[in-house]
């Protein structure tokens, strides 16, 4: 791979999160049983005609002021006509010359470094339905459901230089998808899907090389490792002196390899025009504004933000921006200003997130607020309370809310801190124990920590465990 | 004259179902019969019995062409593709027609897919002209207009997308209405040139168009296409406005492709309207000549990409005992279009494949463009255009003195109106030496249906102008 490098450009297919398709009243949800959220319109009939869903357009907007597109005020609907059972009408309702949303970008991080990739169009369409294969019957049936569910599809310029980049890539799409509200990006249910393009060039040339397009990649690890292999295999070629055939292959996900579907002479020529039952769409500038008014803090800047100016590590920025909720929690916790950024990001990574796993609720369904985590952290930090105790008092307030202080007392957690009160504990327990007190004064460092743990014992781990063990040591040297 | 109990619908439904058994056989105006007719009549009667206020249409027969959705009546577009296709869904203009209690005869005859000027084209059977049953009643929408002119209905439903409802019209001795693009919901219309098709309205005259046309224009959610406007009320409106009627006169539609007879005809009626007080004025529309070509490149462009869906696999013909998807797809297609159908689904396919969509597609597109904006300009000074509807000599049936290219070219009056998205509309105005009647056009501005209707309706007071 040293004098080549790869060029990498993505497809991303997005399903949007509105209450109805994208072209008729049928509902937009998945896992019902076939066939039951169809009509005339999404089922192609004769003489049933679409009426775009406003409400998709919006969520393509909001995608595209997102990723920092130019958004068209007046953009077109094409037909993009090819025959397939799961796409009743024999045309897909797309965008070709005009899209919605064009030339943005995304800046994404990868060992710690930005990188800024180029957004070339974002446009809307509608999703086809879903092939099933019988085995009794030995026949293959259409369920139409999906049939018409919007879609925006988010094209890269070939920007990326490595499955890695791509993973990031596609993981901030991921996450700017889910805070905006425009996706669920539920992978498992194929509401987020990619293409990829991959060529290679000489290393230092802006010359770009023939490309191969795969399809069928349904996951980002399926991207990442379609990427390798697709790398892998065009070096050989070049490197046996062969020539790179500009194809569509199929990635095989169980197999781990691609397969070629049709090559660029036998390409599928898609006769795109203007889809004549539909007017432009408009998008009025006060409705682009109303959009972008309504977009948080992007994952990928809280991520540069967190890393760059609070020293988390990428790894924990990127766990705590990979949900809003957290992210939104950090901030506030860091905007009390009482603690440090890194024990916040360790109690969200730890307790918080433990919970909301455990429980499988949202933090927003639980009793969780910043000032309380604050005060926990703090309790910790000032010898309060123990940090094993402070675990049981998390779950304790994030179940049924209340102050941290009052909940370690009806729980009997606050921590002994009192030294005169300590020294007497230490006392009690040398005496209980003087072969382990001999034993530390003949050198067997070792029975310090039993002679610790009888203290935490007597005092039901109430005891503040580093001063008990600087009591007990100061005790048995003097 | 139900309102005021001169009759009642089951008996018009009753005369209208003996003049069908008399004139059918010979006719062949229609595909499918309503069979729930005489129930629709007999509800009418009754509602009216009981002092119901209904609409004027209620209790009248409307025969609607075979590419309208009709909910539980058999809708073919006169293809084998369709022949048993019930539809689940009535079309928005048919809605209109039940609300307004107007009962639904049958289903008539056409070319399959609107796509013919001569209702020969269809699957099923030849509809003959009433006037003279050796020649074409014209089309696509032949059916409607034949059944209109004989009496086998009162009013019918056609469809226009390059002339279809105006030249059967013309050659069948009837009033021809195809309104301004956007103003007649397509919901329900079995597409073929979704951009430039309109439901049209056939009938004896301009007071019963009127009442037609009135009922079924308007603002549709589901047609995004359907303008959102208020229409007035035509039918109070309608009066005779030949009295300082501005008539642009332009000469490409009276040049040497049109057959003597007919501009003889229909310059006679021209002179009969100025001498009640309308105004020719000469105007010219340059890009018409190329309008055929522009209409046969985006009208097919549209058609192969709607007629998509008939594929075998949800409704309509599928072919039997097919190994894999591809014999499917080809045996279903290949059995269920007509020739006709395939050399326009070819035409449109070739004129949208890269390679070829700039020289073809898309000058046509410009074409359009440039028609339009002749039209805006040539509207500067007058209030209608007037034309020849169909201007070669009548055709014979089964008639093979035209090619396929020359019946297009008969075209070039109409297809400037589908173009532009203008009204326009065809009304007698006199008959060939074989007794085939021969109309006049008249374009209007957009959204100009009155002035059109009231035109037609002034027409019709001085008599009709150019019988002799």
């Amino acid at each position: 791979m040293t004098e080549y490098e790869a060029v990498i450009g993505l497809e991303v297919h997005a399903e949007l999160k509105t209450k109805t398709k994208i072209y008729c009243g049928c509902r937009n949800s998945f896992g019902d049983e076939p066939n039951t959220n169809v009509c005339p319109v999404c089922m192609g009939f004769p003489g049933a005609l679409p009426v775009l869903n406003a409400r998709a357009v919006d969520l393509a907007v909001k995608t595209g002021c997102a990723m920092n597109c130019k958004i068209n005020e007046i953009s077109r609907q094409d037909r993009k006509n090819y025959f397939y059972p799961d796409l009743p009408k024999g045309y897909q309702i797309s965008q070709s010359d005009i899209p919605l949303c064009s030339d943005g970008f995304i800046d994404i991080m990868t060992d710690g470094k930005i990188s800024r990739i180029r957004i070339k169009r974002i446009h809307i369409e509608e999703d086809a339905g879903k092939l099933l294969h019988d085995e009794k019957s030995d026949s293959t049936l259409i369920d139409f459901n999906r049939c018409g569910v919007p879609l925006v599809e988010i094209v890269t310029e070939p920007d990326l230089q490595s499955s890695a980049q791509a993973h990031a890539f596609l993981e901030t799409v991921r996450k700017i998808l889910l805070y905006t509200g425009v996706s669920d990006c539920r992978m498992q249910e194929g509401s987020i899907r990619c293409d990829v393009n991959v060529s290679l060039r000489k290393k230092g040339s802006n010359k770009l090389g023939t490309r191969c397009e795969m399809k069928n990649v349904n996951s980002f690890s399926a991207a990442v490792r379609s990427i390798e292999y697709e790398i892998s295999r065009q070096l050989e070629i070049i490197r046996s002196g062969g020539k790179i055939l500009r194809e569509t292959r199929r990635w095989d996900d169980i197999r781990n390899m691609s397969f070629p579907m049709r090559s660029k002479e036998s390409a599928a020529d898609y006769r795109f025009f203007p889809e004549p039952d539909l007017t432009g769409i408009y998008v009025e500038k006060d409705n682009i504004n109303r959009l972008k008014s309504e977009i948080p803090e992007l994952p990928n800047s809280r991520l540069f933000r967190y890393v760059g100016e609070h020293g988390l590590s990428q790894a924990d920025a990127e766990i705590i921006t990979a949900d809003i909720e957290k992210a939104d929690l950090y901030d506030s916790c860091a905007a009390l200003g009482v603690c440090s950024y890194r024990s916040i990001a360790n109690r969200i990574i730890g307790d918080v997130s433990t919970f909301i796993r455990d429980t499988g609720r949202k933090i927003s369904e639980t009793k969780i607020t910043a000032g309380m985590l604050t005060d926990l952290i703090a309790s910790v930090e000032k010898g309060e309370i123990s940090d094993t105790a402070s675990h049981i008092i998390f779950r304790k307030l994030a179940e049924n809310g209340g102050e941290v202080r009052k909940t370690a007392e009806s729980l009997g957690l606050i921590q002994e801190s009192d030294i005169e009160r300590l020294k007497l504990l230490a006392e009690k327990i040398i005496g209980n124990n003087p072969k382990s007190a001999a034993d530390y004064q003949n050198g067997k460092t070792n029975a310090l920590g039993f002679l610790v743990g009888q203290c935490m014992k007597d005092s039901h781990g109430r005891a503040n465990p580093a001063l008990i063990r600087e009591i007990l040591e100061k005790k048995l040297t003097q | 004259m139900l309102r005021r109990k001169m009759c009642t619908a089951s008996e018009i439904l009753a005369d209208i179902k003996r003049r069908i058994s008399e004139k059918e056989s010979e006719i062949g105006a229609y595909i499918t019969l309503n069979e729930n007719a005489e129930a629709e009549a007999e509800l009418v009667d009754n509602a009216l019995a009981e002092g119901t206020e209904l609409h004027p249409l209620a209790g009248i027969p409307i025969a609607v062409k075979d590419n309208i959705s009709t909910k539980k009546i058999r809708t073919t577009c006169a293809s084998k593709m369709l022949e048993d296709y019930i539809p689940s869904f009535d079309a928005a203009a048919v809605e209109k027609l039940r609300a307004a209690n107007a009962v639904i005869i049958g289903k008539t005859n056409m070319d399959e897919f609107a796509m013919g000027s001569s209702t020969e084209n269809s699957a099923f059977k030849v509809t003959r002209n009433p006037h003279n049953p050796d020649f074409i009643p014209g089309g696509s929408s032949g059916g409607s207009a034949a059944a209109t002119a004989c009496g086998e209905t009162i009013l019918a439903l056609g469809s226009d997308t390059g002339g279809s409802v105006r030249q059967p019209a013309s050659l069948c001795g009837v009033v021809g209405l195809k309104p301004t693009y956007g103003s007649v919901s397509r919901y329900g219309l079995i597409a073929f040139a979704s951009s430039i098709e309109q439901i049209g309205t056939l009938a004896r005259n301009a007071e019963d168009t009127v009442l037609l046309y009135g009922l079924i224009c308007g603002h549709d959610r589901r047609d995004a296409t359907t303008v959102n406007r208020s229409y007035p009320d035509f039918a109070a409106k309608l009066r005779n406005n030949l009295s300082g009627l501005r008539i642009g006169v332009p000469p490409e539609y009276f040049g040497n492709e049109a057959e003597d007879t007919v501009k003889a005809v229909v310059m006679r009626t021209l002179h009969a309207m100025e001498r009640n007080g309308a105004k020719l004025v000469k105007i010219s529309l340059p890009g018409v000549k190329h309008a055929v070509a522009a209409y046969y490149v985006i009208a097919s462009a549209e058609a192969s990409s709607n007629l998509a869906r008939f594929d075998g696999v949800r409704f309509g013909r599928r072919a039997k005992d097919c190994s894999n998807l591809r014999e499917m797809y080809v045996r279903s297609r290949s059995e269920g279009f007509g020739d006709e159908v395939k050399r326009r689904i070819m035409l449109g396919t070739f004129v949208l494949s890269e390679g070829y969509y700039d020289a073809y597609y898309k000058k046509a597109k410009l074409m359009q463009l440039k028609i339009s904006s002749e039209f805006d300009s040539a509207f500067e000074s007058c209030d209608v255009i007037a034309a020849p509807v169909f201007p070669v000599k009548a055709i014979k049936i089964g008639g093979r003195d035209m090619s396929p290219a020359e019946r297009c070219a008969a075209d070039i009056c109409t297809v400037s109106a589908n173009l532009a998205g203008l009204p326009a509309i065809s009304t007698p105005c006199g008959k060939d030496g074989f007794g085939v009647p021969i109309g006049i056009q008249l374009i209007g501005k957009q959204f100009g249906e009155q002035t059109l209707l009231n035109a037609v309706y002034g027409l019709e007071q001085i008599g009709g102008a150019g019988n002799d």
